[in-house]
């Protein structure tokens, strides 16, 4: 789950990191009053979780709180790479003598997390550790252990970094790296980490990738603190109607379980396919053979018949669809047989004939024989484990281009 | 022989009253897999099959009278981080874990509290392994009739990030009179407890395998670091890898995750083509279909 600045940077703050007061404003009144609070020259920064703002002429400064407003009101309407802004932050512009990075990300070779400072920040970090690698610092911590201040320390030193500035940077990489842990960030950084004129050492700007899986055990941050709604999921791209169906589907029954994209599939060929891998090899097969998919499915988990049903239906109901393949590797735990009732009466209730709208039906495994007897049954030819997976989406492919 | 298991491994089944591993502990058990218990707190008393369940992996422990080898473990994902380091903490070496939709901490804590104590974490989000003829571990292949019928003993060591395609390969390899040694279901999320280079030593000192078949996909770095096993460790077998999800190369799909956790292109290194150049600069065959690794690994036999 990805976050919007003023959201990272109230998370570095929850954590004991120093921030400058910022304020978070949806209205240019909003501005005004934020920029009129931190009196003095302002930096109006547009809210949206993609990269290149700057450039995009997201981030505007501002001499007076009037400056700050008519800025804000400009980056309210600018969309940026296809977002439209949350809102715009407006932040008091520091005087900066020195710009650092700290971050951590997962290392997984390691299987740990990876702290990483360099004394060059505001800039990618990437960028850093391919043109001048002796300005990055790098440690791992561990998973069990508590983060010590000095395992911070070393990485900041390895950059060259002493007196003040690692004193004053070494708590800072130290809690970002317990942040990470205890909040299961994928991604938290601190880009710039500023060291300002008078000394003093804030966080600039802040981004943050948190779990997907722990969304649920992190909701006190999440809907508490943050105030982010349940259904604010932060998808990055917009759920279609088919996907959207598909979930509800899922979402139906306990058994099983099925998925579906179509995001940037649009071909005449729809997919009934399973499970992880085998989806993954079996949409290879179609679209090396000149097929085009509609879509991307799984099946997994052995769903009920209404469960395989309605993503069949699904599928099919897609604009362009011209015939349904459905092919799974070898199944151990979803019945075929019940794969096949699914498929078939999707086909029935729509009033298609399955033997023309099935392609091919390739799933060995689990109560086989019952499914080949059903599918014999309605015309639709069965496929065992001796057609492979390649030669069934060729097959398929065929059939669908006539 | 075979890797990690053989007919004499013992193992319990932690989370044993679930729906789904009851089933599992029925399929072990009739493919001969000695079961020796079963935990689930609360559910002490109880039998699955004939499997004396428990509280603690403790009592299962003291009820075999002597260590027992590994652990199947389902149990929910909030749960499962305790219940594998109750089972290392209990002298237990070889864990399955089968939970899907771990947080990446937990799994990272729990394996590097297996690394301190000398143990082996296969998974998670995984089928198991199986020793054909031997040794069936988790849910691998399905019932035992349909698990013998998909994997005969042999040659090849399987290694697949998917479960349902170690069962599609193995079946490919035994169809064609290979076989398999051992096909391990590594588990198909971006971090896990045994990678293929840290599996490769264990069928390097097989003296059965003669061959190993990789399923890999998109996402991660471990096919980068098992071509840097092979580049260092100038192993005597040939490897035949299969690289699923090619469509994620296109540019539309970058950031989309497919199929497992694991499976999302992050940086320049994790596309499914730039894996295939790695494994090929190690010198390991990639193959472009499942149905051609039987011949790929014959000649690498061979050659």
């Amino acid at each position: 789950m990805r976050f919007y600045e003023y959201e990272a940077r109230k998370i570095v703050e929850l954590a004991g990191i120093p921030v400058t007061e910022y304020g978070f404003c949806r209205t240019p009144e909003e501005a005004r009053a934020a920029a009129e609070k931190i009196d003095g020259p302002t930096v109006v920064k547009s809210q949206v979780l993609t990269g290149g703002r700057m450039k995009a002429g997201g981030v505007q400064f501002a001499d007076t709180p009037d400056e700050a407003a008519a800025h804000a009101e400009t980056i309210l309407d600018l969309e940026i790479n296809g977002h439209m802004p949350r809102g715009v932050l407006v932040d008091p512009k520091a005087e900066v003598k020195q710009e650092y990075y700290a971050g951590v990300v997962w290392d997984g070779t390691a299987k740990k997390p990876l702290m990483l400072f360099s004394d060059m920040g505001g800039i990618d970090i990437e960028q850093v550790a391919e043109e001048h690698p002796d300005h990055v610092g790098r440690g791992h911590i561990s998973n069990l252990d508590p983060v010590f201040d000095f395992q911070a320390k070393q990485v900041i030193a390895r950059t060259g970094v002493t007196g003040s500035q690692l004193t004053r940077a070494t708590p800072i990489l130290a809690r970002l790296a317990e942040l990470f842990r205890e909040k299961d960030m994928l991604l938290a950084e601190i880009n710039p980490l500023a060291e300002l004129t008078d000394g003093r050492f804030v966080a600039l700007d802040a981004h943050m990738e948190m779990e997907g899986e722990a969304v649920g055990r992190q909701a006190e941050l999440l809907r508490e603190e943050l105030g982010i709604a349940e259904d604010d999921t932060r998808e990055s791209y917009e759920p279609s109607d088919f996907e959207r169906r598909v979930k509800e589907i899922d979402a139906s029954d306990h058994r099983g379980v099925i998925q579906g994209k179509d995001h940037n599939f649009d071909g005449n060929l729809g997919l009934v396919i399973g499970a992880g891998g085998g989806s993954l090899t079996l949409t290879d097969a179609v679209r090396s053979q000149g097929g085009k998919p509609a879509n991307y499915s799984e099946i997994g988990g052995n769903p009920s018949v209404a469960k395989a049903c309605g993503l069949a239906r699904e599928v099919l109901q897609k604009d362009g669809v011209e015939k349904i393949a459905v092919m799974m590797s070898i199944v151990s735990n979803t019945r075929v047989d019940i794969v096949a009732r699914g498929v078939i009466k999707a086909c029935l209730e729509l009033g298609l004939d399955p033997s023309e709208t099935i392609a091919v039906f390739r799933i060995p495994g689990a109560w086989e024989e019952e499914g080949a007897k059903i599918l014999d049954y309605y015309g639709v030819e069965y496929y065992d484990r001796s057609v492979s997976l390649w030669d069934a989406a060729g097959r398929a492919v065929e059939k669908v281009q006539g | 022989m075979s890797v990690l298991i053989d007919a004499d491994t013992t193992f319990i089944v932690q989370g044993i009253t679930g729906r789904e591993a009851v089933n599992l502990t029925r399929e072990c058990l009739d493919y001969g897999s000695k079961v020796v218990g079963g935990v689930t707190p609360g559910r002490k008393g109880r039998e699955v099959h004939g499997v004396p369940v428990f509280d603690t992996v403790e009592q299962a422990v003291e009820n075999h009278g002597g260590p027992i080898d590994g652990s199947v473990v389902t149990v929910p994902p909030g749960f499962t981080k305790d219940a594998v380091i109750e089972a290392l903490a209990n002298g237990i070496r070889l864990v399955v874990v089968v939970t899907e939709r771990i947080p990446r901490g937990d799994v990272a804590e729990m394996v590097e509290y297996a690394d301190r104590v000398g143990a082996r974490i296969i998974g998670p989000n995984c089928l198991g392994l199986i020793a054909p003829g031997l040794c069936k571990m988790g849910g691998i292949g399905g019932p035992a009739a349909d698990a013998a019928k998909a994997y005969e003993p042999g040659v090849v060591g399987v290694m697949s990030r998917s479960g349902g395609m170690t069962t599609e390969i193995s079946s490919t390899l035994t169809a064609a009179g290979l076989g398999v040694s051992t096909a391990i279901s590594i588990g198909g999320d971006a971090i896990i407890g045994s990678t293929y280079a840290e599996l490769m030593p264990f069928f390097e000192a097989d003296q059965e395998t003669q061959a190993i078949v990789i399923y890999s996909e998109p996402g991660g770095r471990m096919e980068a670091q098992l071509a840097e096993w092979v580049a260092a460790n100038n192993s005597r077998l040939p490897i035949v890898a299969f690289m699923a999800g090619k469509f994620m190369d296109d540019e539309e799909m970058k950031g989309m995750s497919f199929g497992h956790a694991g499976t999302i292109v992050e940086g320049k290194e994790d596309s499914a083509t730039e894996k295939i150049a790695r494994l090929q600069e190690a010198g390991i065959t990639v193959v472009e279909r499942i149905d051609e690794i039987p011949d790929a690994v014959k000649e690498g036999i061979d050659g």
